[in-house]
């Protein structure tokens, strides 16, 4: 047995680490919600009682939303490494970690918010219909404010699920608190760097939740006003 | 003011086609309360969402002002709704919004500006008589604040018709008496067309000109009111009048028994005494009662008359505006 690792140089690590996987997650995250949310909007406004129903389409729409989200992440990762090389001209480091993992949690957050969004009372979405109000001024005002604090919840659902996928990630040349788990603690039976990356990463998952109750919270207007 | 023509509307069901609407007519004229009743199924929903353009016909015309709307689409269609204000079924506010914020959804909709989208919103709060809860969001009002609110909502955009499908079907009857103010107020003070959906009696009783009694799609009476309970073999005199009870031994002892409908302050009041010093008749009140219709004094009465003009005591009645009916229990009833 080699001697430990100073924890000098297993905290300086763990920090690259860490930054990383926040930047992983970040920007993974924020690229799934911008390109799930629609899909979850067209997802339910198509749907039978929807906006604007499209059985057909909501039905083919809803096949490939799932067989994207039936698709294991490990294989997505392999599938997807020549998109990532025509995007970013590699495959290798965090940067290029992030095409897998947005593109593989777009159909899950098209899911989610298509399930909050239907949680809006028919009554309500109708009242807003008999007002003359546009499709768009519904979806803006009515289906997306109305669910804001689910909606809020959803992405750090997402975000949590993304900090477990970019460990795995990582293990394929991502960089991340995962690679270091698996590189350092795992494959060179270094307990200093194993138990602290997980350490990092228990944390870091109860700060998004804590974020996420948080703003969830702060958005939901129901109970917060004055009388 | 709306008409509503040849109205049909067919819903796909487990066991064929369901008609929940079969041929309706109505109208409806500017500045009245129609009541739309019947049974559980009977169409009134469907005609409701009809109306409130939600769902489309499969054939007949919807005239709000002489235009018809069904076949419009597009901007014409959302331009149409904006003539209609909707009392949906059920709980229908936006919980992330102040009742304020609720009764502005239709002027942003219809692009009001803010200063006097606040005005209006102002005047509708206080039409409703909720000016101190402008601020509150839904879940802090209670239900029949709520349903005001939506009245408040739906008269917005200052529609000519306003449609509310059981609009107390949730509310205890003070509550109830509270939202039917301010249907009637919508109706006196802005002129409003108000259709109004119910499957209580005492709605109708309240606030309604007309009423149109629905039964398996079909229109199976229409009218006014007043009209309707003076003929006593009408649903809506049935359900309305204060009920008669045979009593056939008390019956037996008069030369004359009839059924009588008395309507307005002064028939109810001078006819019957009227009547029994004319013609020198005994006159008895064997059952029936007294109610209102909107603010009109209604009685009826069964009445036992002894006396030789007796049949001209009841003549007399009816030509000077009562409706009578004689029983076919009583003696002499073929006579009549
Ligand atoms: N969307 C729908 N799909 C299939 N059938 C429907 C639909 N809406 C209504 N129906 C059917 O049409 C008929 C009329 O329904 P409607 O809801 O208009 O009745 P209603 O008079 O409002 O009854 P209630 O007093 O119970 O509210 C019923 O037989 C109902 O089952
Ligand atoms: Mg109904």
């Amino acid at each position: 047995m080699r001697s430990a690792t100073p924890w000098s140089t297993v905290f300086d690590d763990v920090l690259v680490a860490t930054g990383e996987t926040l930047y992983m997650v970040v920007v993974s995250t924020l690229i799934a919600v911008l390109l799930g949310a629609p899909v979850g909007i067209w997802l339910q406004l198509t749907a039978p009682g929807g906006l604007k129903p499209r059985p057909v389409l909501h039905k083919v729409l809803g096949f490939v939303v799932d067989l994207g989200r039936s698709m294991p992440f490990l294989v997505l990762l392999v599938v997807l490494t020549s998109l990532t090389r025509l995007l970013l001209g590699s495959t290798i480091g965090p940067t290029a970690a992030i095409v897998p993992l947005a593109v593989g949690a777009i159909p899950f957050v098209g899911r989610l918010v298509q399930n909050v969004l239907a949680e809006v009372h028919v009554s309500v979405v109708e009242a807003a219909v008999t007002t003359g109000s546009s499709t768009l001024r519904i979806v803006r005002s009515v289906l997306l404010r109305e669910s804001l604090p689910a909606l809020v919840n959803a992405v750090g659902v997402t975000s949590i699920a993304l900090l477990g996928y970019s460990a795995m990630a990582g293990v394929v040349g991502g960089g991340g608190l995962g690679d270091l788990a698996v590189r350092m603690g795992y494959q060179r039976f270094n307990d200093r760097y194993l138990w602290s990356t997980v350490v990092v990463l228990a944390i870091i998952a109860t700060l998004i939740q804590f974020i996420t109750n948080r703003v969830a919270r702060g958005v939901d207007r129901r109970r917060t006003a004055s009388v | 003011m709306i008409t509503v023509e040849n109205l049909t509307k067919t819903f796909p069901g487990s066991t064929g086609q369901v008609r929940a609407l079969d041929g309706v007519n109505l109208d409806v004229a500017a500045g009245t309360v129609l009541g739309v009743v019947g049974p559980s199924g009977a169409g009134k929903s469907t005609l409701a969402r009809c109306v409130a353009l939600l769902e489309r016909p499969d054939s007949g015309a919807i005239r709000v002002d002489g235009t018809d709307l069904v076949s419009l689409d597009g901007t014409a269609l959302r331009a149409a709704r904006r003539q209609i204000g909707v009392v949906p079924q059920g709980d229908s506010l936006l919980r992330q919004r102040t009742a304020a914020g609720n009764v502005a959804l239709p002027l942003e909709a219809a692009g009001v500006a803010g200063p006097q989208r606040r005005t209006r919103v102002a005047e509708l709060l206080d039409l409703v008589g909720l000016t101190d809860k402008a601020g509150s969001y839904p879940d802090q009002l209670s239900g029949g604040q709520r349903q005001r609110i939506a009245v408040a909502r739906a008269l917005a955009a200052s529609p000519s018709v306003l449609l509310a499908d059981e609009p107390t079907s949730a509310l205890d009857p003070d509550t109830t008496g509270s939202v039917l103010t301010v249907l009637d107020r919508a109706r006196a003070e802005l002129g409003v067309t108000v259709l109004v959906v119910t499957h209580d009696m005492g709605v109708v009783r309240k606030i309604c000109d007309d009423v149109a009694v629905l039964e398996d799609g079909r229109v199976v009476e229409h009218g006014k009111v007043l009209d309707l309970v003076s003929d006593a073999t009408s649903r809506t005199a049935s359900s309305l009048l204060p009920a008669v009870d045979q009593n056939p031994a008390l019956e037996g002892s008069f030369d004359r028994v009839a059924d009588v409908v008395l309507i307005g302050f002064a028939a109810v009041g001078a006819l019957l005494p009227e009547a029994t010093s004319r013609f020198g008749v005994e006159l008895n009140l064997l059952g029936g009662g007294l109610t209102r219709l909107g603010e009109t004094p209604v009685a009826r009465f069964r009445v036992g008359l002894k006396g030789e003009r007796a049949d001209s005591a009841l003549e007399w009645i009816s030509e000077a505006g009562g409706s009578v009916r004689r029983t076919l229990s009583g003696p002499q009833g073929v006579a009549a």
